[in-house]
């Protein structure tokens, strides 16, 4: 295996988020009504970070919440062992609310169409959006990001690898090549 | 990871790792949340299949395993005994490969033979889910009862808890015996000699506790188990009477219990037999924990059961991982 291509390190990470929390509230018009929910497990570390960088900056408790798409995945026939199942836990009612759904990664738009088929069974929001760290490209599905830290087109055989401080002890985005037997 | 994974079947807790138990507890805890939500539905196992096989009388059983599956998005056939094929002596393979014939994908038994469930999952490819066969065991009872008290407790490692009654008979009994040593516990059973089964404490690994007022103060939980009535006609106890003046949990009894101390039953109860109203309904009760319990535990064996052939792994391997 190859060394690691760095995307972003661990200041970039920061800057980015910044922009992203900034970019968010710029197209929600505000906070009020706005959630953030991060998809287990690296994107509900960055729902806190951006929701955290947006109260600083505005004033105010945006919601923050956690998504388990587990259960909504569309290949659980065929994936061997079940995977284990996280917790899903929203705050606040989301009826007419405006839901920024945060990911660290965005690939084939799968996990985010789950994401979108179980926030259907919480609610009604009256408009949900995609913030993800990295864009790779790739997407197998009619689904965008909104909001990007940085886009990047990674072959089939790389694997975008983010890490997040509280799980992982340091910040950063990196490119590696996947080994033959990576699962 | 890999270690907590299940095969075909759930049988019994006998043949489960601590790995296994602990996988599927840590997996009915996040499934526990679906039945709190406003659409208590997740489309898990959409087009899956499950007969509900129950060749003896259950309600709280068959009910829970039907709202998980349910909650699953599975679709789920009853099939009870009475009224069936199984009236005019279909055999019980027989039954289940009508049913597989028609494509099912999993089933749910209930039989009054011990073994019932081992002798049907060696027949046929569905996944086989034990919910209680004869004396031997009943798994997602056992299970649903660990739940209760890893709530309440965090963990169950250097827990005491005694399981009072009709042992001899009871295959929760066996379930929870197996399911709380494997997890660390201590356990204890108490009842009267006659239904208490021989050289318990070699076979089992439990201690026999003569006195239900020692249990009480022995334990941090007691489990409470049915008392069938059908055990007197026999002759195994003299009187329900003297079986509740004897062994029957009241409030007098458990007052002077030295801690806090955690009441089950599983159910159903005779109120004023092996437990009194006042200890049912008291605080000290988490039986209807555990009845809350029980379709999160069937979810998660459901889900975790109906996982894709190894076969197919391999091939969805390099895709399993991204986002």
């Amino acid at each position: 295996m190859s060394a690691p291509t760095v995307l972003l390190d661990a200041r970039a990470c920061e800057r980015t988020l910044r922009r992203m929390a900034d970019e968010i509230v710029e197209r929600t018009g505000g906070t009020d009504g706005l959630v953030l929910v991060g998809i287990q497990r690296r994107g509900v570390h960055l729902a806190a970070r951006l929701a955290a960088l947006i109260d600083a900056r505005e004033g105010g408790a945006v919601p923050r919440g956690a998504l388990d798409i587990t259960l909504y995945r569309d290949d659980l026939q065929s994936i061997g062992p079940r995977p284990v199942v996280g917790t899903t836990d929203l705050p606040v009612d989301i009826d007419g609310t405006i839901v920024v759904i945060v990911d660290d990664v965005l690939y084939t738009g799968r996990t985010v169409r789950a994401a979108l088929d179980e926030l259907a069974d919480f609610g009604r929001p009256a408009r949900i959006l995609l913030a993800v760290l990295i864009d790779r490209g790739g997407q197998e599905l009619p689904i965008r990001a909104d909001v990007v830290g940085k886009t990047v087109s990674a072959l089939p055989d790389q694997n975008v690898d983010v890490r997040v401080a509280e799980l992982d002890g340091e910040d950063g985005a990196f490119l590696t090549r996947r080994g033959p037997s990576a699962a | 990871m890999t270690t907590g994974a299940l095969g075909k079947d759930l049988l019994d807790l006998e043949s489960l790792s601590a790995a296994q138990i602990t996988a599927i507890l840590d997996t009915a805890v996040p499934l526990k949340a679906v039945s709190e939500r406003k659409i208590k539905k997740v489309p898990t196992l959409r087009g899956a299949t499950v007969a509900n096989l129950f060749f003896e009388a259950s309600t709280r059983t068959r009910v829970s395993f039907e709202f998980a599956e349910k909650r699953l998005s599975a679709d789920a056939v009853n099939v009870a005994a009475a009224g069936s094929s199984v009236s005019k002596g279909e055999t019980l393979v027989d039954t289940a490969r009508n049913l597989e014939a028609m494509r099912i994908d999993m089933v749910v038994v209930r039989h009054g033979a011990s073994g019932a469930a081992r002798f049907l999952a060696d027949r046929i490819d569905s996944n086989v889910i034990n919910a209680g066969d004869g004396t031997h065991e009943h798994p997602t009872q056992g299970l649903l009862d660990l739940l209760t008290l890893r709530e309440r407790w965090g963990t169950l490692a250097g827990k005491r808890v005694c399981i009072c009654g009709d042992v001899l008979h009871s295959r929760v009994a066996r379930s929870n015996i197996h399911g709380l040593r494997k997890l660390g516990a201590e356990v204890a059973i108490c009842g009267p000699r006659t239904l208490l089964p021989h050289a318990a404490e070699d076979a089992l690994g439990v201690t026999v506790i003569d006195r239900i007022e020692a249990a009480i103060e022995w334990a941090d939980a007691l489990n409470i188990l049915r008392l069938q009535l059908e055990r007197m006609e026999a002759g195994y106890i003299p009187s329900l009477r003297e079986y509740n003046r004897v062994f029957g949990v009241t409030r007098e009894r458990l007052e002077r219990a030295p801690r806090d101390i955690l009441i089950l039953h599983p159910g159903p109860m005779n109120r004023g037999v092996e437990i009194d109203s006042d200890v049912a309904d008291g605080p000290h009760s988490v039986i209807l924990d555990q009845v809350t319990n029980g379709v999160a535990v069937r979810m998660a064996v459901l889900y975790l059961l109906r996982g894709g052939r190894p076969d197919q792994a391999a091939a969805a391997g390099a895709a399993a991982g991204d986002s």
